[in-house]
């Protein structure tokens, strides 16, 4: 780290010579971390990507709100999004393309000739499989279609928000379109999944990062998710954890226990079955920003079985339930004897016994009947 | 005088003996004090896993057991017409009324709410006829006021003769009617024994899964009447021995002697029917795999039989010392099985002890000193000691206890 | 054989045989059954979720200071006591970990209700064991008693007395239920009419047995208990005593009952006793008379 700032050298990004050192190094350092990198490392990985070509990423869009990319760009600095845009040539993009109509398809088609089997795919909303899939279509073709044939020739494919991932809050009840997600659609392929409605931009930033400097995607779970994300629950890092472990609870808005900053398990929170970093990751680079940190309990957007099906103040199980050691085992200690004591009574007792035992010799060595004296 | 005739003592009351045990007696008493105005908690090692200690074991079990001197003697001379012992009973009946007043002053200063003990005589429409601790505070509270009604006479022997006109007419009116009536006290002194020592088996035998099996048994009330009867004959021995060496009297070797093969056969019974009841019913191999347990079953079966099989013959039995040593062991034995069957067998579950705390000791302490002294001066002013002095009544050189 | 001797023989057979004849009636059976309208809870621990919630609304519900003595974090009590009448407790063991909710059991046939002198404890409305603070003189035979350790003594008081659950049972009178169940969020204990929780525990382990260990914990337990447990680790791991399904005080109420029903054994004794006493007195002094 000294070794980069005391010796100015000349910005090795536009970003870089835009923020100023100290401001990059910073969002760096929070990236690479997410993904298990040191700064250093991470920081010649910047070096030689932004030296060599960058690699070419597609961004489709289907049923969506676009919220995944909203997210993305409205950070509370522009600089996060402005890092991404920076180590990525992104090629294809419906909200951020200056061109449209058929001008931009053909900049699709080229871009994928051109880096054919290396381009990323991302995916942002959910494909409709109903009637032929004829409920979301761009440019003529079924979203089932453009992402198949997208899809066939991807370096990298990653699905961006809980609608991709697995269908989203169009595929909720009751799903009228037969929404659903990539990785349904693609099912002989890796697809990276980075659910949450929408998705934290840093989850995708670590994943990106990874897949530009190291050319490997991060370890994924059963669902596709990155471990280095979606590995914990949100109950196992909250910070309202203590209060749940003391069993104080909200109970309702606006309520005592509910100013009072307590646990927000009885209202609902999904916290304990929901997999996501929210809890030590927060939204719009603004601490506190998310959403029990403002005191509204966690719906579980990331889990397919709880983000728009099960109703936001219905309560959960703890999924993998971790109790700390102040929990009393069933067989508490309860203190002992006091060694002053035992010394006591053992004299005391000991004492009597000499003390008969003595008198016993004594009758020994006495005629029969007679005083003793 | 006749030689089983009893007569005071005499003598100086403040000794240096008396005035030790006073001194013990007064700690105590202070430390009672104390207990009351800090809770039982602060004053005692008891918790929630052991609520009773030395205070129900030793002051209450063991110490009304040892008190059942009068009651063993009692059977003796007044069922079985064995008028030799009746020199021995008037000591035994002290021994026996102060223990028993001891053991209840202990139980209020062990209960947590003794403000309303005198309900319990009183409200006999709440009395829960199940519970055998019921059973027990009844016998002992009117077994207290039996003891002292029986050894009335030798209250009322020297009152009689009073300077003080109203105390002697007082005692000799009373004489009179304790002479017809007596019987009938000693009838009942005979009858709350047997009651209330059985029904301390009893007690503890609520305490089922929690009290170790080889002491759990139905059989829990008669082991403990029998044990207490030895244990009563014991103090006798015991009782008799060691006040003839202190007041300066003869000892009754032969009658003692006598005694002690009553003793032994009880002794046998209480071992034959501990192990049989065991081994009955499949705990045999308990007595040796318990560990501890399986040492403390040991000891207790030990400190009964070897008495038993020292008092068998009558060799053994005509030496005073061979006599006091198996007193000892039979009185170690039986408050060693009391001890274990309220204490040690009894577990609460992982996690409790209990130790006394050394307050609570010295409270028990000054009961027993205060149960001697009282025994010293009353033996003193009071004919309840026979046996003759070797020296001439009056004289000074006699005594110095 | 010895004129009197024999003579007290023979009374002492007298009375024996009236104590077995009393004795009988006393022997037959003797189990006792949970009130018609008894009430009780179900605690389910694959349900809890160690939230703790019924313990601060039992402390609430029932005025009880916070617990902060000793070993003890903030107002965490590491067992029941003088101050907590309920309390969660964590098994973990070979991989497996449940929840445990302690508080008294309200046995059918409790055995602390034998033991109590005076009935200061006994099973009043519904079922309920309860505590009389009129009647208790403290001595802690109910701690000794009660198999579950349930009972608690306030040690550090002038006027100490028995802490335990009475099923908030001043609450039912205002149609609420017990604190513990009424704010438990995954409803792991429930309240109501025993007979109806027995049936549900039933209906649970018939519709999930892979679910559950296959037995409802007090339904014959200790002669049964209107609190119930159904478990998914052992019963006994939870801390749970194996009791069999003889209630605990039946063993002293038949001992008692029979020796002492109506007085009768003791009566007779006494009589015998006093017979034999007379008989010597008018037979003239003692047999082997004076001896040195």
């Amino acid at each position: 780290m000294d070794r980069v700032i005391d010796q100015p050298t000349s910005p090795i990004s536009a970003l870089e010579a835009k923020i100023g050192r100290r401001k990059f190094l910073k969002i760096i350092t929070a990236a690479a971390a997410s993904i298990g990198l040191s700064t250093s490392a991470a920081i010649q990985m910047v070096e030689a990507a932004t030296q060599g070509l960058k690699p070419s990423v597609i961004w489709l869009h289907f049923q969506e709100c676009t919220g995944c990319t909203e997210s993305l760009l409205r950070t509370a600095h522009p600089d996060l999004a402005e890092l991404i845009l920076d180590l990525i040539s992104l090629d294809y993009h419906e909200t951020l393309a200056a061109a449209a109509g058929h001008q931009v398809e053909k900049s699709l088609r080229d871009a994928m000739e051109l880096n054919k089997g290396k381009y990323v795919l991302i995916v942002e909303g959910s494909i409709p499989e109903k009637d032929g899939g004829i409920y979301c279509k761009v440019a003529g073709k079924t979203a089932i279609d453009s992402l198949n044939e997208v899809a066939a020739h991807a370096g990298a494919i990653i699905a961006l928000g809980s609608c991709a991932s697995f269908g989203g809050i169009p595929a909720s009840g009751p799903n009228p379109t037969g929404a659903t997600g990539a990785p349904m659609i693609l099912k002989d392929k890796t697809v990276v999944t980075i659910p949450g409605c929408p998705a934290n931009p840093y989850n995708l930033l670590g994943v990106v990062l990874q897949y530009v400097t190291l050319g490997t995607l991060p370890a994924l779970d059963a669902k596709g998710r990155p471990m280095f994300a979606y590995g914990r629950t949100i109950h196992e890092d909250c910070p309202r954890r203590a209060h749940f472990d003391a069993g104080r609870f909200a109970e309702i808005f606006g309520g005592e226990g509910h100013r009072q900053g307590y646990c927000l398990y009885r209202l609902g929170c999904k916290g304990p079955a929901t997999h996501a970093n929210c809890s030590i990751q927060h939204f719009c680079e603004v601490d506190g920003a998310w959403p029990i940190g403002i005191g509204h309990p966690c719906v579980g957007c990331t889990e397919k079985e709880l983000a728009f099906q099960v109703p936001i103040f219905t309560t959960v199980d703890i999924e993998r339930p971790t109790p700390p050691d102040t929990y009393p085992p069933i067989n508490a200690e309860h203190g002992g004897p006091s060694p002053v004591a035992t010394a006591v009574g053992g004299a005391v007792v000991g004492a009597a016994l000499g003390a008969a035992w003595r008198q016993s010799k004594k009758l020994d060595a006495e005629a029969p009947d007679s005083t003793g004296k | 005088m006749s030689q089983h005739q009893a007569t005071p003592v005499g003598g100086k009351m403040m000794t240096p003996t008396v005035r030790i045990l006073l001194f013990i007696f007064l700690v105590g008493l202070a430390l009672i004090i104390w207990r009351f105005a800090v809770g039982l908690g602060p004053a005692t090692g008891l918790s929630d896993g052991y609520p009773w200690g030395i205070w129900i074991a030793f002051d209450v079990v063991t110490g009304t057991a040892l008190a059942c001197g009068g009651y063993a003697i009692a059977l003796l001379v007044y069922i079985f017409n064995k008028g030799k012992y009746h020199p021995l009973v008037r000591p035994a009946l002290l021994t026996s009324a102060l223990g028993y007043t001891v053991a209840a002053v202990g139980i209020i200063i062990d209960v947590g709410r003794p403000w309303f003990i005198w309900r319990i005589p009183i409200s006999v429409g709440k009395w829960n006829l199940d519970s055998a601790l019921l059973e027990v505070a009844l016998c002992v509270m009117a077994y207290v006021m039996v003891l002292w009604i029986e050894l009335s006479p030798a209250f009322l022997e020297k009152w009689k003769d009073s300077r003080h006109t109203g105390l002697a007419n007082f005692s000799r009116g009373l004489s009179t009617f304790m002479d017809k009536a007596l019987i009938w006290f000693i009838a009942l002194g005979m009858l709350l024994p047997t009651m209330h020592q059985s029904s301390l088996g009893s007690v503890i035998m609520l305490a089922g899964p929690r009290l170790h099996p080889l002491w759990h048994t139905p059989w829990l009330p008669f082991l403990f009447l029998i044990s207490c009867l030895g244990m009563g004959y014991a103090v006798v021995v015991m009782e008799s021995t060691l006040s003839s060496r202190a007041f300066g009297r003869r000892r009754e070797d032969k009658m003692l002697a006598s005694l002690s093969g009553v003793i032994s056969v009880v002794l046998f019974l209480y071992v034959a029917f501990r192990l049989g009841d065991l081994l009955v019913r499949g705990r045999g191999p308990l007595m040796a795999g318990e560990g501890m347990l399986s040492v403390m079953f040991w000891l207790e079966i030990a400190l009964f039989l070897v008495p038993a099989i020292m008092l068998a013959g009558s060799r053994g039995r005509a030496r005073i010392g061979t006599l006091f040593r198996a007193a000892l062991m039979i009185i170690l034995g039986g408050a060693l099985y009391r001890f274990d069957a309220y204490l040690v067998a009894f577990n609460p579950g992982p996690g409790w002890s209990y130790f006394p705390s050394v307050p609570e000791i010295l409270m028990t302490l000054g009961l027993v000193a205060l149960e001697i002294l009282v025994f010293i001066l009353l033996v003193k002013s009071f004919p309840i000691l026979s046996g003759t002095s070797p020296m001439a009544a009056g004289s000074k050189q006699g005594v110095n206890t | 054989m010895d004129r009197n001797r024999r003579s007290f023989l023979k009374g002492l057979a007298c009375a024996g045989a009236t104590v077995a004849a009393s004795a009988v009636p006393a022997a037959a059976s003797d189990r006792r059954e949970a009130p018609a309208d008894a009430v009780g809870m179900l605690y389910d621990a694959t349900m809890c979720i160690g939230c703790k919630t019924c313990v601060v609304a039992c402390h609430e519900a029932n005025d009880l200071p916070p617990d902060n003595r000793g070993d003890a974090l903030y107002d965490a009590p590491q067992s029941l006591n003088d101050r907590t009448k309920n309390i969660i407790k964590l098994y973990q063991g070979e991989g497996r970990r449940s929840y445990v909710k302690q508080q008294c059991m309200h046995c059918v046939d409790p055995a602390c209700v034998g033991a109590c002198m005076i009935g200061a404890l006994q099973k009043r409305e519904y079922g309920i064991v309860t505590w009389d603070s009129n009647r208790c003189i403290g001595c802690r035979y109910c701690q000794v008693a009660c198999p579950y350790n349930i009972p608690k003594f306030e040690w550090d008081s002038t006027n100490p007395r028995i802490i335990k659950c009475e099923m908030c049972n001043h609450r039912l009178a205002d149609g609420k239920e017990p604190a513990c169940c009424e704010v438990c969020p995954r409803e792991a204990v429930i309240f109501g009419k025993y007979t109806d929780l027995l049936a549900e525990a039933k209906n649970r382990l018939a519709a999930n047995p892979d679910r559950y260990v296959d037995k409802i914990f007090g339904e014959f337990d200790g002669g049964g208990t209107q609190v119930i447990y159904l478990s998914h680790v052992p019963f006994e791991d939870l801390g749970l005593p194996q009791l069999g399904e003889e209630a605990v005080p039946k063993m002293n109420r038949t001992i008692q009952h029979g020796l002492y029903k109506g007085m009768i054994a003791p009566a007779a004794l006494y009589v015998a006793m006093g017979a034999v006493m007379l008989r010597n007195r008018r037979a003239g002094g003692h047999d082997e008379g004076d001896e040195s």
